[in-house]
């Protein structure tokens, strides 16, 4: 079994296609605890995705990965501009010219992601950032897999783990980007940052779930 | 704090949010064209008679809105290229690669960036750019707001009114011909001589976003604001001028500490919305707290230099001036913001 390129790339348009649903939510949550501008820069981020992709999106799940990312670090801007950009631009090197992606290729291309997030942002486990949901659903991906899981099932248990992951950066105190300047005020708000990469891995599971081509035969 | 719902109506001078940036850019130039020009996508502000062979060229950047940081720092004795980024948002690698490589003299580039999490991911990208290409490039990073406590466990402290007078002193430094190496020592210099903290009276509008970063009461003040409307440390009721100016001033003055018989530059700077006759007010006040301390005033900045767009507020900033420091402050300079001796 193999994930196809037209399903990252259904993937990403899923996904460009909720940050501009939760636009506002996102922004509202980064009011709380920084500028109030993370909706509106992934929205700007991920239209100038859907716009790059278009004359590569028949290439193979790297290119369209690379392209996200270049697509991301010129567009964004702010932290999430080289954070998001360094994922995909990581996953994408890790899935370099395929277009059938194998379930670990898939996974791994994930943690080759969040490695690549973690030493452009330096960010510890929580720390209160999009670590704390990449982190524990990469692991509970691969323990999945490892378990003999299919591949919907170990990236339900990733959406599933960022979720709890997103929901526990509640509590937390923010120790990096711009909300570690509230200090103990950041208490009680969730991650703007954890919550995009919830949403992200929640959009890459109903995504294969939802699409039947997942097979090795060529569609037309 | 109460966060949420409140809608303001956007009663800006823009024709739409998406365009604010570049329509500004191209009022900049059509307003100074004998002293920048512009380029677009990616967006950057460029000293007219850049490259100067020979010398360091000085490359900063930022999120827009706070104005006329940086790009009216663009010129004679100052910045080289500004980088403007979307309101409030750093700007992306792309640009600062084609400032750095728009500057370079042969003598090299020094990156001037703002301790924010974001802003410096964006200027490690772009260096790692320019570096690739065979430029050679340094960065030095202000972090002068001392209204971030506990700074070991944060982001660390950020950067706002000291990087409009490093960019000057800087500027002057770069101007009489000092090599990229001392370019850089000298501006962590004035970083480490510097301290700051700002305060607001009322929030700000992003354009994009269309509503108020924060409520704030009619009665409260929010002391240790940053420059992005970004909350900041405590919320208080509003005190009368000279015990605003006091608590600024004397938290900065025993943070760096400055000591009886330094000589300071003293920066009284407005967030965009307070007129210049109460920043006058506050210089007053500083100005009398430090005579009590026994330190000197030596030079001094008062004006809407560093801002966060329509924000109501003001900042303090102190700098410990020396010799060199002073020399190149008073050196020459003809930018769109600040002119003297030209």
């Amino acid at each position: 079994m193999a994930v196809t390129s037209p399903q990252i790339y259904a993937w990403l348009e899923r996904y460009a296609g909720i940050v501009a649903e939760q636009k506002q939510y996102l922004t509202g949550l980064d009011a709380a605890i920084g500028d109030g501008d993370h909706g509106i820069n992934m929205d700007r981020g991920f239209q100038t995705v859907l716009v790059k992709l278009a004359p590569v999106r028949d290439k193979d799940a790297g290119t369209l990965l690379k392209t996200t990312g270049m697509a991301l670090v010129g567009s964004v801007g702010g932290a999430g501009g080289p954070l998001y950009g360094t994922f995909f631009l990581r996953a994408g090197a890790a899935l370099d010219g395929k277009t059938e992606v194998s379930d670990r290729d898939l996974v791994g291309a994930l943690e080759a992601g969040l490695k690549g997030v973690v030493e452009r942002g330096k960010a510890n486990p929580n720390d209160k950032t999009m670590v704390d949901a990449l982190t524990p659903a990469i692991e509970q991906a691969k323990q999945a897999l490892d378990n003999g899981a299919p591949l919907e099932q170990a990236l339900t248990a990733a959406a599933d783990a960022a979720e709890k992951g997103m929901k526990a950066t509640i509590p937390l105190k923010a120790l990096k980007g711009r909300a570690s300047y509230l200090g103990d005020r950041s208490i009680g708000h969730q991650d703007p940052g954890a919550t995009s990469s919830y949403l992200m891995l929640r959009a890459l599971s109903d995504s294969l779930a939802t699409l039947p081509q997942r097979a090795t035969t060529t569609t037309t | 704090m109460a966060q949420t719902t409140v809608t303001t109506r956007l009663k800006k001078l823009i024709n739409t949010p998406e365009t604010e940036v570049k329509d500004a850019m191209a009022g900049m130039a059509a307003a100074h064209a004998d002293l920048i020009r512009v380029e677009y996508d990616p967006n950057v502000i460029i000293r007219k008679d850049a490259p100067r062979k020979g010398k360091v060229g000085l490359v900063s950047g930022g999120g827009s809105g706070h104005e006329p940081m940086h790009g009216g720092y663009v010129g004679l004795g100052m910045l080289d290229a500004a980088c403007p980024g979307a309101v409030f948002t750093s700007p992306t690698p792309d640009q600062m690669a084609r400032a750095t490589a728009a500057v370079d003299g042969g003598a090299g580039v020094l990156h001037i960036v703002k301790n924010y999490t974001g802003d410096i991911m964006n200027f490690e990208m772009a260096a790692e750019l320019a570096r690739g290409e065979g430029a050679k490039v340094n960065a030095v990073i202000t972090n002068d707001d001392v209204a971030v406590q506990d700074s070991l466990y944060t982001a660390g402290r950020r950067g706002v009114g000291v990087t409009v007078l490093l960019e000057k002193i800087v500027g002057g430094a770069a101007e009489a011909g000092a090599d990229l190496d001392a370019v850089t020592a000298l501006a962590k210099k004035v970083n480490a001589n510097g301290r700051s903290m700002g305060m607001a009276l009322t929030s700000c509008i992003v354009p994009a976003a269309g509503k108020v970063t924060f409520e704030i009461a009619d009665d409260e003040m929010e002391l240790g604001i940053g420059i992005h409307g970004e909350p900041g440390r405590e919320r208080t009721k509003l005190k009368a001028a000279d015990e605003i100016a006091e608590i600024l001033t004397s938290t900065i003055v025993k943070d760096l500490p400055y000591k009886r018989g330094d000589e300071v530059l003293a920066f009284v700077n407005g967030m965009g919305g307070t007129p210049l006759i109460e920043l006058y007010v506050i210089f007053n006040a500083v100005n009398r707290y430090l005579t009590g301390e026994g330190i000197k005033i030596t030079r001094s900045l008062v004006g809407n230099y560093i801002t966060s767009l329509e924000m109501a507020g003001c900042s303090v900033t102190l700098l410990k001036l020396d010799a060199e420091t002073t020399k190149f402050w008073d050196a020459p300079v003809h930018t769109p913001a600040l002119r003297w001796k030209v």
